[in-house]
């Protein structure tokens, strides 16, 4: 599957990405090459193959119940298009309508 | 002909944890917007979840108090969604995948509802993290997202649909949540949102199939659980008798109406696209660190009213009360540590104190007064301080202000009087002022004498000590020794 610059553009747009012209060239040469290469691995024979959802046999990874420093209020709201009194603002979602 | 009435609930209980499932952003509720919130639980690219060890041992402690069994090994997927309460566009949680199964899987727990007990079936335990909060103010066309939730532990409890009535239900939430409470793996609290309930709800003729069920949100107390599900089980109803269909959907509970009313949600004809979280590795429970976690579970509440039974010898019916809640059972033990009368502290928690809670509708934990003082009000009793009848007054005031109760009899002149000369000069002046009555007492007629200590008890305002003005009375009529 060929990514054109169209393409790019509109998952940039969604994302809420800006990308300059040659970005996006970049972008759509990466990713048709990304998917390109998954193309490759659909065509593999993979019956009686388990499924792995980890190249490594690791388990139990886990942290300690701490409290560590979170990031300052003024740090994260200034990360979103707009805010509000320590809130971030997004358009006007209503969870149940009659 | 009559229906059968099928409810499953689905249960979302905040893990008592310090710190977030995945961070440590800290879990303290009611902080200021946004100022518990990090790379990880913002989304941000780049930043890696490590998942809370202390929330996988609260889970598999509530795994074991629920009799489930708990798989060797467990995974956590990506349940994919749009929504703006959740920044990285799917929740890390877990599913029934491919060869995964979750957290833990088929237990129950034991119901009693009208002297019935009844097994009530667990599908499945799993733990995810809570998204954000989401704000709706009345101006302008926008809404507020409060990041502060996103990625606090949760563990998600599924029932089997066994439930047959909303009375059940209720029955079924209040036992879950003094079994969570106890184990110390959540508070439990539906008003601060630490325990949440979404329940599945059908009729159908006994013997029949499963009817066509509706899911019902937006419950904010046990209490409107089982008001929810009461009219929604008389919707059903309403319907089926009129030969219409019910209609699979999800209907938001209206407590101020006392409805249920069919809405859109996030989550309708959605397709999760699961698949496991590859920035997780598999969480692998050994046999030894499941026993662990089971020496780890503190006393249960059956546990714990069997031992005071023992302990303090008290009846299974006082006990039981006294077992309610944690926070109960807890400050009857300290009462009695501090003043051993278990039997007096009891009848206090169980007559005055229970009386006020339900009066005011408050918790324990509301309670101005302490352990400490209810024991001190106890002795006050016990070594003539004050009479019975004294005490009365003086709880009601310690429970209105949480002022001790020696400083209440000092302050209002409660002290029993014991003081021989003064009460002879009362029972005199009684004497004088009742001649019908004193003839009754010579006539024989015992009734009379308990007319004329509480004519003493009036004129002292209940502060003469009872026993002592009998004596009195009696000596003064020359009854004694008859
Ligand atoms: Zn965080």
């Amino acid at each position: 599957m060929r990514i054109t610059p169209e393409v790019v553009e509109r998952v940039a747009r969604l994302s809420r990405l800006e990308l300059s012209a040659e970005e996006r060239a970049t972008f759509a040469w990466q990713l048709s090459s990304i998917l390109e290469y998954f193309a490759r691995l659909d065509r593999l024979a993979t019956e009686g193959v388990e499924p792995t959802s980890h190249a490594i046999r690791v388990a139990n990874v886990f942290r300690d119940d701490e409290v560590t420093p979170s990031l300052p209020v003024e740090e994260v709201v200034a990360m979103a298009p707009q805010a509000h009194e320590g809130f971030v603002v997004v358009p006007r979602v209503l969870e149940a309508e009659e | 002909m009559d229906y059968e009435t099928v409810i499953g609930l689905e249960i979302h209980v905040q893990l008592l944890t310090q710190s977030k499932m995945f961070c440590g952003c800290s879990t303290r509720f009611g902080a200021p917007p946004n100022t518990q919130t990090c790379p990880v639980c913002l989304g941000l690219p780049g930043a890696l979840p490590v998942i809370n060890r202390r929330a996988v041992e609260l889970g598999l402690r509530a795994a074991l108090v629920l009799h489930c069994t708990v798989h060797p090994t467990s995974q956590f997927h990506r349940k994919n969604y749009y929504y703006p309460d959740l920044p990285k566009n799917y929740q890390i949680s877990q599913y029934q995948y491919l060869e995964h199964p979750p957290l833990a899987t088929d237990g129950y727990l034991e119901i009693e509802v009208d002297g019935q007990r009844r097994r009530v079936g667990i599908r499945r335990v799993h733990l995810e993290e809570d998204t954000g909060k989401l704000v709706h103010p009345e101006e302008g066309n926008v809404s507020w997202v409060d990041y502060n939730r996103s990625g606090v532990p949760l563990m998600e409890i599924v029932t089997y649909p066994d439930l047959r009535s909303p009375q059940e239900a209720r029955a079924f939430l209040l036992k879950l949540r003094q079994v969570l409470q106890y184990a110390e793996v959540s508070t439990g609290r539906m008003e601060e949102g630490t325990l949440r309930c979404d329940a599945n709800v059908s009729l159908r003729r006994p013997g029949e199939p499963l009817g066509v069920r509706t899911e019902v949100k937006n419950m904010n107390s046990i209490r409107s659980v089982e008001r929810a599900l009461a009219y929604e089980v008389a919707r059903q109803r309403e319907l089926l008798e009129r030969g219409e269909a019910v209609v699979q959907e999800t209907r938001h509970w209206d407590e101020r109406r006392g409805v249920t009313f069919a809405s859109r949600s996030k989550e309708e004809a959605e397709d999760y696209r699961y698949f496991p979280e590859p920035d997780l590795v598999p969480v692998e429970v050994t046999p030894e660190w499941l026993e662990e976690v089971r020496r780890g579970v503190p006393e249960l509440p059956d546990a714990r009213r069997d031992r005071i039974m023992a302990q303090y010898a008290l009846g299974r019916y006082d006990a039981e009360l006294l077992v309610q809640t944690r926070a109960t059972a807890d400050f009857f033990e300290a009462a009695v540590a501090a003043h051993p009368s278990p039997k007096a502290i009891a009848n206090w928690m169980l007559g005055e104190v229970s009386a006020y809670l339900n009066e005011h509708n408050l918790e324990i934990e509301q309670l101005r007064i302490t352990p400490a003082q209810l024991a001190e009000l106890v002795r006050l009793v016990e070594d003539g301080t004050i009479s019975g009848r004294i005490a009365k007054d003086v709880i009601a005031e310690m429970l209105q202000t949480g002022d001790s109760p020696r400083s209440i009899v000092d302050r209002q002149g409660l002290v029993q009087i014991s003081d021989e000369a003064a009460l002879r000069e009362t029972v005199e002046a009684v004497i004088q002022d009742n001649p019908g009555p004193v003839r009754d007492v010579l006539a024989g007629k015992e009734k009379a004498v308990a007319f004329l200590v509480g004519q003493v008890m009036r004129r002292t305002q209940g502060r003469a000590n009872p026993a002592l003005v009998q004596r009195l009375l009696r000596e003064r009529l020359g009854l004694l020794g008859g």
